[in-house]
C-alpha cells in the first residue's frame, strides 16, 4: 500500500501545476514525445542522443513559437515491440504533438506504420536504415540523420581515387546497417575499378576477432571495418596484435572511430580513415561552440549521436517557429519540417531532399592525436551528398536494397 | 494441489474481481491502458501455456518464446510476402508453431530438469538465430512490418483499441477454459504425477515420455495462438519476440505469479507488463525497481504471488 502515497503526491503536484497553469493566460505547452534506449547495451548511445536534445532545449529555455515545451522521455529498451508500446503511450496517453527519437533500424521500421496511421509528425535523428527514406518511406517521418550507405558512396570513390586503394577486404557487423554501409562502399569503389577481395561478416555478439583477422590476406591494399561500441574497441586492439596495423591500411565506416568509442582507444587507432557526416573535431565556429559547450556540460566529447539530436532538435524547433507554435495543425507541422533550413548546425549545411532524407556534407576523417587526445581530424569534405549519390533517384530506387 | 482453495479464501473473490474488470473495465479506460490490457491478456495466454510445462509437468523451458515468435513470423510472412487472407495466415501461423513444437518435442521430451532447461534454451537460440539470419524470409534484424490490422480483416470498426481488445479477451477466455480442462483431466493429473515422482508413474504403467511430449506440444500450440495475436496486435514481427530475454521474461511471469495455478502466470504477466510501463514512465532506474520487486517476491512469496500462504513443498 506504500505505493499509494507517491501516487497521491504526484496527483497533488499535477493538480497544482494545472491550477497554476490555469492562473496565467499562457497557451498550453507543446508536448514532444522522445524515445531512445536508456537501458541495456545501447543505453550509452541513447543517453548521448538525449543529452544533445536537452542541451539545445536548454539553450532556447524550453520555449518555441511563444509556447512552453514539455519534453516527455521514454526508454524503448532497443526492443521494437517496447518502442511501439512507448510510442502508443506517448501519443495516446500523453497526447504529444510531435515525436522524435529511436536509435535502431528495427525500431524505426516497427514504428513507421503506426506513426503513419496516427498522422503524428516524427523526427528520426539517428535511424539510418536506407529504405526508410527510399522504398518504404512515410509521409509523416523526416530523417535529420543519415542513411547508412550515404557517406559510404562518397568514401568508396575517395578510397579508389584519392587513397589509391585497389583491393579491399571488408569486415562488418552482420545486420542491415553493416550490409548497407558495405553495400554503399562497394558500389562506388567497384564502379571506379576497385576490387572487394572478400567480405567478412561478424555477429553483433562478437567477442574475438581472431578467426576473422586470420582470414585477411596480407597483400590486400586495405581493410574496411564497420563496427560499433565494444566491437570497435576489441577490433582495434586485435588488429594491432595480429600485426596488421602498419602493413594493411585500415579504413572504415564512421561509427568504427566515432567519439562514443574513440576516447577509449589507444595508439592502435591512429591513422584509421573513416567517413561520416560529422566529426567532433570539425573546424567550424558552429561545431566548436557546440563541442565545447557539450564537453563542459557532460564532461565528455560529443559523439555523432550527441550531435544528431542537437541538430534534430534545432530542426524541430525551427519548424515549430515557422508555424508560430500552432503544432495542433499536424499537416502544417510536417510540411514545415520538410521545408525549414536551420543554419548554424554543428555538422554544416543540411537540406532535406523530397524523400525526407538530408543532403549534407560527408567528411573524410583520420584518427590523430592532438594535445594528447585522439580525434577524427577532417582531411577532406564531399559537400552536399545525397542519399542517391550521383545516381538518378528513379534508377536508384529500381535496384534492390543493399544486402549481404 | 491446484484445487485446494480452502486455506486461501481470498482467491475466488479476487478472480471474480479481476475477471469482471477485464470484461467491463476497458470502455472506461484510456486507449493507452486498453493497449496495455491487450498485452496482458495475450501474454497471459503465453504465460499459461508455459505454466503447463513448468507448473504442471515440471519441465522448465527456457525456449518457450520460440513457438510464440515462430507463429508470429508465420503470420507476418504469410500476410505480407504472400498476401494471404486472415484465416490462411492464422492457420499457417498455428500450424508452423505447433508443428515445430511437435518436432522439438521429439528432441527434448526424454530429458528432465536442468538438461531440459539447457536443450530448450539452445533450441530457442537456434530459432532466434534463424529469424535473425534467414533474411530473405524474415527480414533479419529489421523484422517484418506492415501486417494488416485484424479489425479490418474481420470487418470490425478499426476506431481505437477496444475492438481488438475484446477479440483478444475472447481468445484468452477460450484458451484458459481449454487449459483448465486440460489440467483437470486425467491427463493433466498424470502430468502432475510425473512432476511429483516420475519413476513411480512409470512403474504404474504410464508412458511418461508420451505424456511429457503431448504436454510440450499442447504448450507450443497455445504459445502459437498467443504469437498470432501478438503479431496482429503490433503489426510487425522482429527477432526480439523469440530471443532469450523474451523467454526468460516469460519464465519470470510464471514464477512470479505462481506456477501450477494458471491464474498465477496471468497475474505475473499483468504485474510485469504494468509495472514495467508505469515505472519506466517516471524513472530511468525502473530496472532497479523491477529487480527489487522480484527479490521481495522471492523472499516473501517464494512459490509466486498466487501461492501466497502455501507451505513450502518439501
Amino acid at each position: 500500500m506504500s505505493a499509494v502515497r507517491p501516487v497521491a503526491v504526484l496527483l497533488v503536484v499535477i493538480g497544482s501545476a494545472t491550477f497554476i497553469g490555469a492562473q496565467t493566460s499562457e497557451p498550453p505547452p507543446i508536448k514532444i514525445g522522445f524515445m531512445v534506449p536508456l537501458s541495456g547495451g545501447n543505453a550509452q548511445n541513447g543517453r548521448d542522443i538525449l543529452n544533445g536534445f536537452m542541451m539545445y532545449l536548454d539553450e532556447i529555455g524550453y520555449r518555441a513559437g511563444g509556447r512552453r515545451i514539455d519534453l516527455i522521455v521514454e526508454d524503448d529498451e532497443a526492443i521494437p515491440a517496447v518502442g511501439l508500446t512507448k510510442a502508443r503511450k506517448l501519443i495516446e496517453r500523453d497526447e504529444v504533438h510531435v515525436m522524435a527519437g529511436a536509435l535502431l533500424s528495427s525500431t524505426g521500421y516497427a514504428l513507421a506504420p503506426y506513426i503513419t496511421s496516427m498522422k503524428i509528425p516524427m523526427v528520426y535523428p539517428v535511424v539510418s536504415a536506407d529504405d526508410l527514406t527510399q522504398r518504404r518511406r512515410s509521409d509523416w517521418i523526416v530523417r535529420t540523420g543519415w542513411s547508412g550507405s550515404q557517406p559510404n558512396h562518397a568514401f568508396g570513390e575517395y578510397a579508389y581515387r584519392t587513397l589509391g586503394i585497389r583491393s579491399v577486404v571488408t569486415i562488418a557487423l552482420d545486420y542491415a546497417f553493416g550490409w548497407e554501409s558495405v553495400g554503399g562502399f562497394e558500389r562506388t569503389f567497384v564502379a571506379g575499378g576497385g576490387r572487394i577481395q572478400q567480405k567478412l561478416w561478424v555477429p553483433l555478439s562478437v567477442h574475438d576477432f581472431a578467426p576473422y583477422l586470420a582470414q585477411i590476406p596480407r597483400d590486400v591494399d586495405a581493410v574496411y571495418a564497420l563496427l560499433l561500441g565494444r566491437s570497435a574497441l576489441q577490433f582495434m586492439r586485435q588488429y594491432q596484435e595480429f600485426g596488421l596495423k602498419g602493413r594493411v591500411k585500415l579504413i572504415g565506416g564512421g561509427t568504427t572511430t566515432d567519439e562514443h568509442v574513440l576516447p577509449f582507444m589507444g595508439d592502435e587507432a591512429l591513422g584509421t580513415i573513416t567517413a561520416l557526416h560529422y566529426s567532433a573535431a570539425l573546424d567550424t565556429p558552429a561545431n566548436k561552440t557546440f563541442a565545447e559547450t557539450y564537453r563542459t556540460r557532460y564532461k565528455k566529447v560529443p559523439s555523432y549521436y550527441s550531435e544528431s539530436m542537437y541538430t534534430g532538435g534545432k530542426w524541430l524547433i525551427a519548424a515549430i517557429n515557422a508555424i508560430d507554435g500552432r503544432v495542433e495543425d499536424r499537416q502544417s507541422l510536417i510540411d514545415a519540417l520538410k521545408r525549414v533550413k536551420p543554419d548554424g548546425l554543428p555538422r554544416g549545411p543540411v537540406t532535406l531532399d523530397e524523400y525526407g532524407n538530408p543532403v549534407e556534407n560527408v567528411y573524410i576523417r583520420r584518427v590523430d592525436r592532438v594535445n594528447g587526445q585522439l580525434q577524427n581530424t577532417v582531411i577532406d569534405t564531399f559537400p552536399n551528398v545525397s542519399q542517391f549519390w550521383k545516381y538518378a533517384p528513379a534508377d536508384y530506387l529500381r535496384e534492390p536494397l543493399y544486402a549481404r | 494441489m491446484a484445487g485446494r482453495n480452502v486455506s486461501r479464501p481470498w482467491r475466488l473473490p479476487l478472480v471474480i474481481l479481476l475477471a469482471s474488470f477485464l470484461l467491463v473495465g476497458p470502455p472506461f479506460l484510456s486507449a493507452y491502458w486498453v493497449g496495455l490490457l491487450t498485452q496482458v491478456v495475450i501474454l497471459g495466454i503465453l504465460a499459461m501455456s508455459l505454466d503447463l510445462l513448468i507448473g504442471y509437468t515440471g519441465l522448465p523451458s527456457l525456449g518457450h518464446a520460440g513457438f510464440f515468435g515462430v507463429a508470429a513470423y508465420g503470420v507476418g510472412v504469410l500476410s505480407t510476402t504472400y498476401h494471404a487472407g486472415l484465416w490462411t495466415s492464422v492457420a499457417g501461423g498455428f500450424a508452423i508453431g505447433t508443428g515445430l513444437a511437435a518436432l522439438f518435442g521429439l528432441i527434448v521430451s526424454h530429458v528432465r530438469d536442468v538438461y531440459f532447461l539447457m536443450i530448450t534454451m539452445a533450441l530457442g537460440m537456434v530459432l532466434w538465430g534463424l529469424s535473425f539470419r534467414w533474411i530473405p524470409v524474415t527480414g533479419g534484424d529489421n523484422g517484418i512490418s506492415g501486417i494488416p490490422r485484424l479489425e479490418t480483416l474481420l470487418g470490425l470498426p478499426a476506431s481505437g483499441p477496444i475492438p481488438y481488445y475484446y477479440v483478444a479477451l475472447a481468445v484468452f477466455v477460450l484458451c484458459s477454459a481449454l487449459m483448465t480442462m486440460l489440467v483437470k483431466s486425467p491427463f493433466g493429473l498424470t502430468l502432475q504425477g510425473i512432476r511429483e515422482h516420475e519413476p513411480r508413474m512409470r512403474s504404474l504403467g504410464f508412458n511418461t515420455w508420451l505424456h511429457g511430449y503431448v504436454s510440450y506440444v499442447c504448450a507450443g500450440a497455445f504459445a502459437s495462438i498467443a504469437g498470432i495475436m501478438w503479431a496482429y496486435y503490433n503489426g510487425f514481427v522482429s527477432p526480439t519476440y523469440l530471443d532469450l530475454t523474451a523467454s526468460s521474461e516469460l519464465f519470470l511471469m510464471v514464477t512470479l505469479g505462481g506456477p501450477a495455478t494458471l491464474v498465477g502466470p496471468v497475474i505475473g504477466a499483468g504485474a510485469i507488463v504494468i509495472l514495467k510501463n508505469v515505472i519506466s514512465a517516471y524513472t530511468a532506474r525502473w530496472l532497479l525497481i523491477l529487480g527489487i520487486v522480484y527479490i521481495v517476491t522471492i523472499l516473501w512469496a517464494p512459490q509466486g504471488l498466487w501461492n501466497l500462504g502455501r507451505e513450502r513443498r518439501s
